[in-house]
C-alpha cells in the first residue's frame, strides 16, 4: 500500500466535491426560485406540461400543513403501488427468470425501505426481483425519495428567508423541479459514463456460461422436509457436486446505479450492491460514483447560503461536514491499513481484505465506505461486518450522529440545520445572548422540532436494540459471535432508523421480526424529522425578522463552526457511548488483549 | 383531500418518466455508444462460444491455473448467482480458521514467506475478478510446473494481463485471473 497515493486519491476527492458543489448549489438556487437556467428552454414547457397533466397551479402558496400533507400522500401513494407491484412479480412483464412475488412482510419492508430512501434490503436482487420491479419500482422511489427530501430542506430554507409569512413554497413545485432539472439530467449523464466503465445496461435473460475449469461442492443432504441430514457425529451429511455452468445475471443496472448514488438511496440491484463488478467495475467509477453520493448534499449547503442571502452561513454548514468526514475518513483508513494482529501472527500482510475488492484498493474501499455512511446512501464497496472493530465504529458513529455530515439528499441540510438551532440556543444561554439565527429568533417551538429532528432516530435505535436483545428469534440472526453479534443490530437499528441502508451485513434480517420492526423504525425516522423540520419552517417563515445587532452570535464565523461540530459530537457521544462501548469497542480491547 | 389528485397524478407521471422513459433511453445510448460494456464484458473463445466475463471471476483449483482469491458465494464458489461477501467479523474463530486453512494449501505448493492479504481473505462480491500482482507472482512456479512451461514464459504472460492504477492514480495495479488462464490455455493445453 502506498500512502501518498492514498492521500492524494482523497484530496483529490475532496477538491472535486467541493469544486462541483459551488456551481450546483448556485444553480439549485436558481432552480427553486424559478429564475431562469440554461435548461430553462427546454424544460419550462415539460414543467408547465406536467402541471397542467397533475392539476397543479404553480403560484398556489402551501401553508406547512398543506406542504407536510402532500409529502406524506405521495409518499402513500407510492409506497401502496410499490407493494402491490413487489406481490404480483409473476404477472408483471420483463421478468425473464420467472421470479416469484414477494411475501407480505419483506414486500412490506422493501417498500417502506425504499420510500423512507432508506434502501435496507432483505433480500438478493439476482434472485428475488425482475426487471420490471427493480426498474419501475425501485429506480422511481430512488428518484422520488431524493426529489421529496429536496423538496423538504428548500422548504426549510424558505422558513428561514421569508419574512411574517403563512407559506413555505408548494411542494408540487418542489418535487417536479428536483427531477427535472436536477436528478433526471445528471443520472442520464452520470448512466452512461458508468455503461462506458463496463456497468451493464440490458433487458437480457441470464447468461449461462460453461466454467473454463469444472469444480466440485458439497452439497448438504436434505430429508423429504427439506431438513439438512446429520451423521452420527451430529455433522451435516454432504454429496459431492461437480459445478460445470454458471448462470451470470443481467437487467438495466446503470440506470438504477446512477441514481441510487446521485440521490443518496443505495438500494442495489445485487446483492452485493457496488462491490459488485457489474455495479461499480473500475476504480474510476468508484470515485465517480463516490463524487455522485456527496455532490448533492455538499451543493445544498451553496444552495442555502445563496438563499438566505450569505454564501458564507453555507460554508461553515459544509466546513463541519468536511471536518467530520476526513475525521472519519482518517480513523477507518488508518485501522483497515493496520488490519488485526490476528492476521499479522498468521504472516498475512497488505491490510484487512476481507469483504473488499481487490480493484478499488483500500484507499478507494475506505472513501466510499465513510462517504456511503455519512450521507444516508447505504451503498457499499465493502461488507462493514467484516471491517477491523474500530473500523466497523466508523460508519456505525456516522450514520447515529443523525446522517448530517453531508446528510441524505436533502435531509441531511435539513438535519444540520436542526444541530443549528440547538447549538445557537445553546450558545445564547451560555453567553445570556438572545438565541437569533439568521435573523429569526429561536424560541420555544423552533426547540422543540429541533429536538424531535435529532433524538427521535437515536430513540427509536435504543429501544428496538434494546428489543431485539431480549428476543431470542433476534438474537439468532446473528451470524457472529460475542461482542460483534450485539454491534450487528445496533448497526440494524441505526441504519433503518437513520434511513441509511447500509448493514452489518451477516445479520439475516428477512425474518418478521427485522422486516416489521425495521420498516417501522424507518417510517418514524423518515418522517418525524421531516414533518417535524416543517413545522419549525412554518413558525420561523412568519416570524419577523430581526436586524443582528451588537447581541448576535454571528453564526458565518469560524467560532460557530467550531462550536456546532462540538455540539454534534456531545449530543451523539452522550446518547450512544454506553452501547457502542458493549459492541466494537469492547470487541477492540479484547483483540488487541489477546482473549 | 385537494392534495389526493395531484398526488396520485404525480405518482403515475414520474413511473412513465423515471421508470420507463429514463431507463428505456440509457438501454438505447448505452447499447449503441457502448454495446460491449451494456451486454456484461462477455468472453468469447475462438470457437465462438462465450466463456464468461472479464468482470466475473471464476473458480479455479488446479495446479496448472492461477488461483482466484477466495470466495464466499452461496453453492459453490463464485456462483454469480449469489454475490456476497462471508461477513464474518474480524475477531470470529470461523474466519480465523478458514484463513489458517488456505495458507496451509499455499505452503503445500512450496510457497514462503509473508502471504499477500487478497490471496486468503474473500472478497465483498465473491466475484471479484482481480489478484494483486504480488498474489500471482507466487503462484507462477506452480503453473509453470504443473504446465511444464518456463517459469519467465508465466511471468510474462501475467505481466501482460497486469492493470496499473486507473489514469496513474485511482484504485490497486491488478491481475485479471481468467484472462490470464484463458490465455494459459491458448498456450498449453
Amino acid at each position: 500500500m502506498n500512502l501518498p497515493n492514498d492521500l492524494f486519491q482523497f484530496s483529490a476527492l475532496l477538491a472535486a466535491v467541493v469544486l462541483l458543489a459551488i456551481p450546483l448549489g448556485g444553480y439549485l438556487a436558481k432552480v427553486y426560485q424559478g429564475e431562469r437556467t440554461w435548461l430553462s428552454p427546454f424544460l419550462v414547457p415539460c414543467e408547465n406540461f406536467c402541471y397542467r397533466l397533475c392539476g397543479v397551479d404553480q403560484n398556489d402558496d402551501m401553508s406547512w400543513q398543506r406542504y407536510a400533507l402532500a409529502m406524506v400522500l405521495f409518499n402513500l401513494v407510492l409506497f401502496l403501488l410499490l407493494v402491490a407491484m413487489l406481490l404480483i412479480q409473476p404477472l408483471l412483464p420483463l421478468n425473464p427468470q420467472k421470479l416469484p412475488g414477494l411475501s407480505w412482510p419483506l414486500a412490506l419492508n422493501t417498500a417502506v425501505s425504499f420510500v423512507t430512501n432508506t434502501n435496507w434490503q432483505n433480500y438478493s436482487g439476482e434472485s428475488t426481483l425482475g426487471y420490471f420491479s427493480q426498474m419501475v419500482g425501485l429506480t422511481v422511489h430512488n428518484f422520488v425519495s431524493a426529489a421529496s427530501g429536496m423538496a423538504i430542506a428548500v422548504a426549510v430554507i424558505r422558513g428561514f428567508v421569508r419574512r411574517s409569512s403563512a407559506f413555505i413554497g408548494n411542494f408540487w413545485v418542489d418535487l417536479t423541479r428536483s427531477v427535472l432539472y436536477v436528478l433526471l439530467p445528471l443520472s442520464l449523464v452520470a448512466a452512461l459514463f458508468l455503461v462506458s466503465q463496463g456497468v451493464i445496461q440490458n433487458f437480457s435473460a441470464y447468461k449461462t456460461v460453461p466454467l473454463v475449469q469444472a469444480t466440485t461442492t458439497e452439497k448438504p443432504q436434505l430429508d423429504a422436509q427439506g431438513n439438512p441430514l446429520l451423521d452420527r457425529a451430529g455433522k451435516p451429511l454432504t454429496d459431492k457436486v461437480t459445478v460445470r455452468q454458471a448462470t451470470i445475471p443481467m437487467g438495466p443496472v446503470a440506470s438504477q446505479e446512477a441514481i441510487k448514488e446521485l440521490g443518496t438511496n443505495g438500494g442495489g440491484f445485487f446483492n452485493a450492491n457496488s462491490a459488485h463488478p457489474f455495479e461499480n467495475p473500475t476504480p474510476l467509477a468508484n470515485f465517480v460514483e463516490v463524487l455522485l453520493i456527496l455532490l448533492i448534499p455538499a451543493a445544498l449547503t451553496r444552495t442555502f447560503g445563496v438563499m438566505v442571502g450569505n454564501p458564507r452561513q453555507g460554508w461553515a454548514l459544509l466546513g463541519v461536514m468536511l471536518f467530520l468526514f476526513v475525521l472519519a475518513l482518517g480513523v477507518l483508513h488508518w485501522q483497515e491499513l493496520a488490519s488485526t494482529p490476528l492476521l499479522k501472527q498468521l504472516g498475512v500482510v497488505g491490510g484487512n481484505l476481507e469483504g473488499k475488492e481487490l480493484r478499488f484498493g483500500l484507499a478507494g474501499t475506505d472513501m466510499f465506505e465513510v462517504a456511503t455512511t455519512a450521507t444516508s446512501c447505504g451503498a457499499v464497496t465493502a461488507m462493514h461486518d467484516s471491517f477491523t472493530p474500530l473500523g466497523g465504529l466508523v460508519p456505525l458513529s456516522l450514520i447515529l450522529l443523525g446522517e448530517i455530515v453531508f446528510g441524505g439528499v436533502g435531509s441531511g441540510l435539513y438535519t444540520m440545520l436542526a444541530f443549528a438551532v440547538i447549538a445557537v440556543f445553546v450558545s445564547g444561554l451560555m453567553i445570556g445572548r438572545t438565541p437569533e439565527y439568521l435573523g429569526k429568533k429561536i424560541e420555544v417551538r423552533e426547540m422543540w422540532m429541533a429536538i424531535v429532528t435529532i433524538l427521535i432516530a437515536g430513540i427509536v435505535v435504543l429501544i428496538l436494540s434494546g428489543i431485539a436483545i431480549i428476543t431470542p428469534a433476534a438474537v439468532a440472526s446473528m451470524a457472529n459471535p460475542g461482542a460483534h453479534g450485539l454491534t450487528e443490530v445496533l448497526y440494524a437499528f441505526a441504519s433503518m432508523a437513520n434511513n441509511n441502508g447500509s448493514a452489518f451485513a451477516g445479520l439475516n434480517g428477512n425474518t418478521n421480526f427485522y422486516n416489521l420492526l425495521g420498516a417501522l423504525a424507518m417510517l418514524i425516522g423518515r418522517y418525524a424529522p421531516a414533518v417535524a423540520m416543517l413545522a419549525m419552517a412554518g413558525g420561523l417563515a412568519a416570524k419577523k425578522y430581526v436586524p443582528p445587532s451588537l447581541g448576535t452570535l454571528p453564526t458565518d464565523k469560524f467560532p460557530f463552526a467550531f462550536w456546532l461540530t462540538l455540539v454534534i459530537l456531545i449530543v451523539g457521544a452522550l446518547t450512544f457511548f454506553p452501547a457502542l462501548a458493549l459492541g466494537p469497542i469492547v470487541e477492540h480491547l479484547a483483540m488487541v488483549g489477546g482473549n | 383531500m385537494k392534495e389526493l389528485k395531484p398526488a396520485m397524478l404525480m405518482c403515475l407521471l414520474f413511473t412513465l418518466l423515471c421508470g420507463g422513459l429514463y431507463p428505456a433511453l440509457v438501454t438505447g445510448l448505452g447499447q449503441a455508444l457502448f454495446p460491449h460494456q451494456a451486454g456484461g464484458s462477455l468472453l468469447t473463445a475462438a470457437n465462438g462460444q462465450t466463456v464468461g466475463s472479464a468482470l466475473i471471476g471464476q473458480p479455479f483449483t488446479a495446479p496448472g491455473y492461477l488461483w482466484p482469491r477466495p470466495s464466499a458465494t452461496a453453492d459453490f464458489s463464485y456462483n454469480p448467482m449469489a454475490s456476497g461477501g462471508s461477513n464474518l467479523g474480524p475477531t470470529n474463530p470461523a474466519l480465523l480458521t478458514a484463513v489458517k486453512e488456505r495458507i496451509g494449501v499455499l505452503r503445500a505448493t512450496g510457497v514462503s514467506g509473508p502471504i499477500p492479504a487478497d490471496l486468503v481473505l474473500a472478497s465483498a462480491s465473491g466475484l471479484d475478478p482481480h489478484l494483486s500482482p504480488a498474489a500471482a507472482r507466487l503462484q507462477i512456479p506452480r503453473i509453470a510446473k504443473a504446465r511444464g512451461l518456463s517459469e519467465e514464459m508465466v511471468a510474462n504472460l501475467v505481466t501482460s494481463h497486469t492493470e496499473g492504477r486507473q489514469l496513474g492514480l485511482l484504485g490497486a495495479p491488478r491481475v485479471n485471473v481468467l484472462a490470464v488462464n484463458l490465455a494459459l490455455d491458448t498456450i498449453s493445453r
